[in-house]
């Protein structure tokens, strides 16, 4: 219910207040903002904050005190009589964010940064422990000298000679080009 | 506060209008650039290749290299 008393608050108020008090006892709160309500009446009409449906069922604030009802009759009248202030208190009572207040950038992603980073960690933990017990004894194909001779007969073949692998020896002078 | 009415027609056709010659002309450009920057080099390449090649030669060589087993090295 911490929604509807800011929100009444919020009317008038500056939008710094409106957020601080709203981005209190969320989840992660530490990234800034992004409310969390506990369980909703789903055969109600609902109110959302999305950008890509931008008229919700119901407007945001849906019991109005006696100044938010005298202001609903004065809309009833020609807007031109409106004042700016008027109009943004009108606002305000329909939608609970504006678009920059709905697409503000959280600290989200240095979460997500360093969750990565951490779990990066923990598997090079384990790859390392891995190749030290884990693994069996590498082929003997794998020695130095094995891998000297299966060199020397790919090129005795000639594997490759025109753009691959023997086309970078000099079979003249027995070296590398 | 009287805002531009925004655009609420063409808007693919806008998008496409700009995009798609720029698409047409990249593809064409990545395409010239594999024929002239591999395509050709390569076929220079092994023509270079067989000009000098003497295949009796390089026989003899992977011969006497003992990688055959239907003939042995010259002399065995």
């Amino acid at each position: 219910m911490l929604h509807l008393t800011t929100g009444r608050v919020g009317c008038l108020l500056s939008k710094q207040a409106v957020v601080a008090l709203t981005s209190s006892g969320a989840r992660m709160s530490s990234h800034g903002h992004h409310e969390v309500s506990d369980s909703v009446d789903m055969s109600q009409p609902m109110y959302w904050d999305r950008l890509d449906t931008p008229l919700p069922d119901r407007p945001w604030k849906d019991v109005l005190d006696s100044t938010d009802k005298s202001l609903k009759q004065k809309e009833k009248g020609p807007w031109t009589a409106l004042s700016k202030e008027e109009k943004i208190a009108l606002y305000r009572l329909k939608f609970n964010h504006t678009y920059p207040e709905m697409k503000r950038p959280s600290h989200e992603w240095k979460t997500v940064i360093g969750g990565m980073f951490i779990f990066f960690g923990i598997t090079g933990l384990v790859v390392f422990w891995q190749g030290h017990y884990v693994y069996p004894p590498q082929p003997h194909t794998f020695g130095e000298e094995w891998q000297a001779k299966q060199i020397q007969r790919m090129l005795d073949m000639r594997i490759n000679p025109i753009e691959g692998f023997s086309a970078q020896w000099d079979y003249k002078n027995k070296q590398w080009k | 506060m009287s805002l531009a009415k925004p655009a609420m027609r063409g808007l693919l056709g806008k998008r496409l209008r700009f995009h798609l010659p720029i698409a047409f002309a990249l593809s064409l450009v990545a395409a010239a650039a594999f024929k002239y920057g591999v395509t050709e080099p390569r076929k220079q390449a092994y023509a270079d290749f067989y000009k000098q090649y003497d295949a009796t030669k390089e026989f003899n060589n992977m011969r006497d290299a003992g990688v055959f087993e239907s003939v042995r090295p010259t002399g065995e």
